[in-house]
């Protein structure tokens, strides 16, 4: 294996959850809601799927566990948003500190525990190929569905009839609601898939980016998440390559660390948090205007009765 | 009142297509709608008159299903109906055009037509009908188009358009010229006219008496949530239907303008790029406004009014100092501030959020404007007292009725508040006051109050700059009428040399000499 | 069914008053279901929690000496949050004001009676100047300051990890990862109870009554709350937005950065890898739960610092996770939004057909 190829590895599984976590996010923005929460389901997702990979001896039941902790959790913050019109910026700060708090309850019992590799593809003939055999034909069953995420994504926010009610909510509710389009309940269901999508992108980090579980980490992918989000102005396919310029950049600084740059450790590690300031103000800045936000977002609905 | 004309003559006989009975909605111990019937017919355009807060929009929210009745019943071809959603509305056969357009600024025209599509159509098979429907009454679209590319016209037209795919039986129109030339307004009734022929019942929501009398038969006249009458508006005069809807005589306005001194704001090449990216660009403005005299500025909505008034007021400071001078002094890059101090004073056109903070007390919101002058604050600590002792006089002088103590703005009427936020700017008895839509949603008690302050304001020596879309109250009170269209404005004229068509032409943009220089 | 909200027509302003002492009462409700969740006895745990915290002398000179970090922190914060702009990087900016600060302590200037307003002085502008940082990316770029700020904690926290175990390392110090400890002239004087509560306390409580001057009687106090409520009418009142903006992060990053060097003056008297058991972001729950208030948010200083100090001795006495306190604060956190959301608006169960059931 050479190194490049050893990287373009790295960087498919570093980038494989900060793209599941965008995308879910992605839709719950596009729908008018801001959920600063996916920090917190995350941490319970990677909690929750390791804590039932281990007790189940199942990778799959640790996905499935992953994925609806999150979605358990996404339940709290669309009460507090959607049930009481609670703003949504602080609640979001609360789901991340309660999701924070939840995930080392839960993942305590499991310290110390490892997991063997998620088996991944293989095709006879093709997985050997040099070079693109493995990056394209050798990855694990999660990696596959982030793309399939990421175009079905695509797919129906432009092509589908439930797409365009979904955008037009998150653009204005107020209109929306006068046509009689489900506010209320598309955001629901917006929030619930966010949250399946970060806990399934923590479950990815505990069952297959580190294959054990340690207090905190999640490291602020959640945060990063939400920030790729607004670099992609808001469409999947941006979104994608979002995440993958910014696995780049960690398994890059990895390299780094691990070769003989002469650079504080802390500088590096420092990096992905300084990057992702960066891209903002550079999105920011190139247009002042218009970042392609939904024009509802964060904003609380609660319709005349 | 005697002189009530006819009451409930039916024109034609058989069942009503849609009838509402004895509908009664409260908002917690405020009755909005108290039991009021309506029968509505096919082929005929029936008026829905009544003054803000009578109780129109509830109404009509209700027969669209966006709100449920506390008390009453809906027949439909004389069926009971229970209507719990607009979609319910929509598949009787109901389609609605709202006043506040219930469009989407960053979708294009075919989405904004297919997000309210209750049958599933691809986009092009939308495309094909907009442009069907289009060609048959005369309301070409381009589907592709981003709603925030449009005029209010155009973007009116996309919500007719949206209702005429479904092929209603009863169409509901809400305020619909308040956004229209006048020009466009009479294309308007032609469309309309054309749909009644075709056996369309049509709801028609106005407070513009003159083009009901145009074009209803029958007109339901609601005051303070209730039913007044329903008369057929051709019979009676438009003093007498005004009556029936006030239910008092509204005093006139006295309109005897003093001689115009000397300028105390004149604009020159003022121009400024758009906020937004929906905003509009303001191009060489040019402008001057003397000491006694009301110059008013007409135009439909999104022309560039907020726009200039931004930039007069110095929320969005100017392009240079030079291009905004107010007494003398070049202003054009002073905050709004520094401008207040030089006498000039600014009623926005929102009243909550802008104007006034809705949460906040009455004594908190003089603070909003006048925190700068001696008696408001010393030292950068508030006097509270002064405010209140403040507060308290507009409340007298501008007759503002409101709750006991000191309420909050948002729990005033429009009117009240309205005459507050005026009250607030004419107590400092400023050398230039500049309004924009001075009486937009107040009653009429309220509006000809406002009207007469703002005339014995100038009298009084003010510059008046007034910014409106009520042409009838432009031409009550102004001295000089220049109009804004796409960011631009025309040379003000004296409003005795007008007309409402030439005025018409410029608000569409296409009237000759159209601009100043 | 479905919910409704329905927007009361006059909100009480005692619901208003009772509304976080309601939140307060239904959190510790969910936190007793969490307790048993984990096996554990909740009037065990009430024991451990609380009551013996109450009861004894040296826990509670410890609840004021850790809550005296949270209310400069959420004193600050509360001026951000009025002007509805989030600063949710309390926690770097602590750490940046102690940092700065310790550069003096260490660069040995002896025993000036100077010393220590400098040091609090320097950790207050360490504290303004990082949070300046994502004030300005929002008023020059429109960038969002949410993120900005919380990835700035990451940030700070490594610069911190860098300095202990590299540059400023005591030599002395058997290879730990800490600087050298601080000279006797920059040390907070303490007083009371086995001279362990520092002037931070009293500079504490100072903070709390200038706070409710500049907020209740002042223009600028006005103008937060304008800006807040209604922004386009703060900007008709002549309030620039942008200098609104970099007023308040200057504040809450001044009074991080403070309550960061009263840390290390008053308790550690020297820098570590980590420094704050999550101040900065315990303050923002400290802030909501204080209705923004400050006499409100000296209560919920305490309130808050009884969980920590509740939350290190069910470790020891019931051998649960530190963690417990955190989910139990994030559970508080929401129920203080939903129990303010409840004043305003009013809950109604409609039935499928649209009418009230």
């Amino acid at each position: 294996m050479t190194l490049a190829e050893a990287v373009l590895l790295t960087v498919i599984t570093a980038s494989t959850p900060l793209l599941i976590a965008a995308i879910g996010e992605l839709l719950a923005e596009r729908a008018g809601v801001l959920n600063l929460g996916v920090e917190g389901m995350m941490a319970v997702g990677a909690a929750c799927a390791f804590a039932a990979a281990v007790s189940l001896d199942s990778t799959l039941g640790g996905f499935v566990a992953g994925a609806g902790a999150g979605m358990a959790l996404s339940l709290v913050f669309a009460f507090a948003v959607l049930g009481v019109a609670a703003n949504q910026v602080a609640s979001g700060l609360a789901l991340t500190i309660l999701g924070l708090g939840l995930s080392g309850v839960i993942g305590a019992p499991f310290v110390g525990a490892r997991r063997d590799p998620i088996a991944h593809l293989s095709l006879p003939g093709l997985t050997d190929l040099p070079f693109i055999g493995r990056p394209l034909f050798g990855q694990d069953p999660i990696v596959y569905l982030s793309f399939a995420l990421a175009a079905a994504m695509a797919w129906f926010l432009f092509r589908t009839r439930g797409g365009l009610t979904l955008r037009a909510i998150g653009e204005d509710h107020a209109s929306a609601h006068a046509l009689g389009l489900p506010v209320l309940k598309a955001r629901f269901l917006a929030i619930l898939f966010g949250g399946a999508c970060a806990g399934l992108a923590g479950a990815y980090l505990s069952l297959v980016y580190t294959r054990f579980w340690s207090p905190g980490m999640t490291g602020g992918r959640g945060w990063i998440a939400l920030a790729l989000v607004v670099f992609a102005a808001w469409r999947p396919g941006r979104a994608l390559a979002g995440a993958y310029l910014f696995g780049l950049a960690t398994v890059l600084q990895l390299h780094a660390q691990a070769g003989a740059i002469r650079l504080p450790s802390q500088l590096l590690s420092a990096m992905p948090y300084l990057v992702t300031i960066l891209a903002l103000v550079i999105l920011a800045a190139r247009d002042r205007r218009s970042t392609g936000a939904p024009a509802s977002l964060g904003i609380p609905f609660v319709p005349d009765r | 009142m005697a002189s009530e004309p006819s009451v409930d003559v039916d024109r034609a006989g058989g069942v009503p297509l849609v009838s509402m009975r004895g509908i009664v909605k409260r908002f917690g111990d405020f009755t909005a709608n108290d039991g009021i019937d309506l029968d509505i017919r096919a082929g005929e355009i029936h008026a829905l008159l009544g003054e803000n807060g009578a109780g129109k929009s509830t109404l009509v929210k209700i027969l669209y299903g966006l709100l449920q009745p506390s008390a009453g019943e809906i027949l439909w071809s004389g069926r009971p109906v229970v209507l719990a959603s607009p979609v319910a509305a929509r598949s009787l056969g109901i389609g609605m055009v709202f006043q506040h357009f219930s469009l989407f600024e960053n979708l294009t025209v075919a989405e904004n037509i297919a997000a309210a599509m209750d049958q599933g159509l691809s986009l092009g098979a939308i495309a094909a009908r907009v442009k069907e429907i289009g060609e048959r009454y005369g309301l070409q679209l381009d589907p592709g188009r981003p709603v925030w590319t449009l005029s209010a016209g155009e973007r009116q037209r996309i919500e007719i358009v949206r209702c005429l795919m479904q092929d209603p039986r009863l169409l509901v129109l809400d305020e619909p010229t308040s956004v229209l030339t006048p020009q466009e307004a009479e294309r308007l009734f032609e469309t309309l006219e054309s749909l009644r022929d075709q056996g369309t019942a049509i709801l028609y929501i106005s407070h513009r008496l003159e083009e009901v009398r145009r074009l209803c038969t029958q007109a339901t006249i609601l005051r303070l949530g209730r039913k007044v009458g329903t008369v057929d508006p051709r019979s009676v005069s438009a003093r007498q239907l005004a009556a029936m809807m006030v239910g008092a005589e509204v005093g006139e306005v006295r309109a005897d303008a003093g001689p115009a001194g000397a300028p105390v704001l004149s604009v020159r090449d003022l121009s400024l790029p758009p906020a937004s990216v929906h905003g509009i660009a303001l191009r060489d403005v040019a402008l001057e406004v003397r000491a006694g005299e009301i110059v008013g500025i007409a135009g439909i909505a999104g022309n560039g009014q907020s726009e200039l008034f931004g930039a007069l007021s110095g929320e969005r400071p100017a392009n240079a100092a030079s291009t905004i001078v107010i007494d003398g002094v070049p202003v054009g890059l002073q905050g709004v501030n520094a401008r207040r101090a030089l006498g000039a004073a600014f009623v926005a056109e929102e009243r909550l959020g802008h104007g006034a903070v809705p949460a906040h007390a009455l004594s908190d919101n003089i603070v909003l404007t006048r925190h700068a002058e001696p008696g408001i604050s010393r030292l950068g600590f508030l006097l509270p007292a002064a405010a209140k002792a403040l507060a308290e006089r507009v409340r007298t002088a501008f007759d503002v009725r409101a709750g006991r103590g000191d309420p909050a703005a948002a729990t005033l009427s429009g009117g009240n508040l309205q005459k507050f936020v005026v009250g607030r700017e004419m107590t400092r008895q400023p050398r230039l006051l500049v309004v924009n839509q001075p009486t937009w949603g107040v009653d009429a008690a309220a509006a000809a109050l406002i009207r007469q302050a703002l005339v014995d304001g100038a009298k009084a020596g003010a510059a008046i700059l007034v910014i409106s879309q009520d042409l009838d109250e432009l031409f009550e009170i102004s001295g000089r009428i220049a109009v804004i269209h796409d960011g631009r404005l025309s040379a003000p004229r004296p409003a005795g040399e007008l007309t409402r068509e030439a005025i018409g032409l410029l608000m569409g943009g296409s009237g000759e000499g159209a601009h100043a220089h | 069914m479905r919910i409704e909200l329905v927007r009361r027509a006059h909100p009480s302003a005692l619901a208003r008053a009772l509304a976080p002492l309601a939140a307060l009462a239904v959190a510790l409700a969910l936190g007793a279901l969490l307790i048993s969740a984990l096996g554990r006895s909740p009037a065990a745990a009430f024991d451990v929690y609380i009551r013996s915290q109450l009861t004894d002398p040296w826990a509670l000179t410890e609840l004021v000496i850790k809550a005296t970090p949270l209310v400069l922190i959420a004193i600050g914060l509360s001026f951000c949050f009025r002007a509805s702009l989030w600063n949710i990087g309390a926690e770097g900016q602590f750490v940046v004001g102690a940092i700065v600060a310790t550069w003096l302590a260490l660069s040995g200037f002896g025993a000036s009676p100077w010393l220590l307003p400098a040091l609090l002085i320097l950790g207050a502008a360490g504290g303004a100047l990082y949070a300046l940082i994502p004030a300005i990316l929002r008023v020059r770029f429109g960038v969002s300051e949410i993120l900005t700020s919380l990835m700035l904690v990451y940030v700070a926290e490594l610069l911190l990890d860098y300095l202990v175990r590299g540059p400023w390392r005591d030599p002395r110090g058997f290879n730990f990862p800490q600087t050298r400890l601080f000279s006797d002239a920059a040390m907070l004087p303490t007083f009371g109870d086995g001279g362990r509560l520092h002037l931070g306390v009293l500079i504490a409580l100072v903070a709390v009554f200038v706070a409710w001057i500049v907020m209740s009687r002042t223009l600028f106090g006005y103008r937060l709350r304008v800006t807040g409520d209604a922004p386009r009418a703060a900007r008709f009142a002549g309030f620039r937005p942008a200098s609104t903006t970099l007023a308040v992060f200057a504040i809450s990053g001044a009074m991080a950065g403070l309550a960061g060097i009263i840390e290390i003056t008053g308790q550690m008297h020297q820098l570590r890898p980590a420094i704050s058991p999550g101040y900065g972001f315990t303050a923002i729950i400290v802030a909501f739960l204080g209705r923004l208030h400050p006499v409100g948010i000296l209560a919920a200083g305490l309130v808050l610092a009884l969980t920590f100090i509740g939350g290190e001795s069910a470790q020891i006495a019931l051998k649960l996770p530190f963690d417990v306190t955190r989910a139990f604060q994030g559970l508080l956190l929401f129920c203080v939004l939903a129990a303010d959301s409840l004043v305003t608006y009013r809950i109604r169960l409609v039935s499928a057909a649209g009418r009230p059931a």
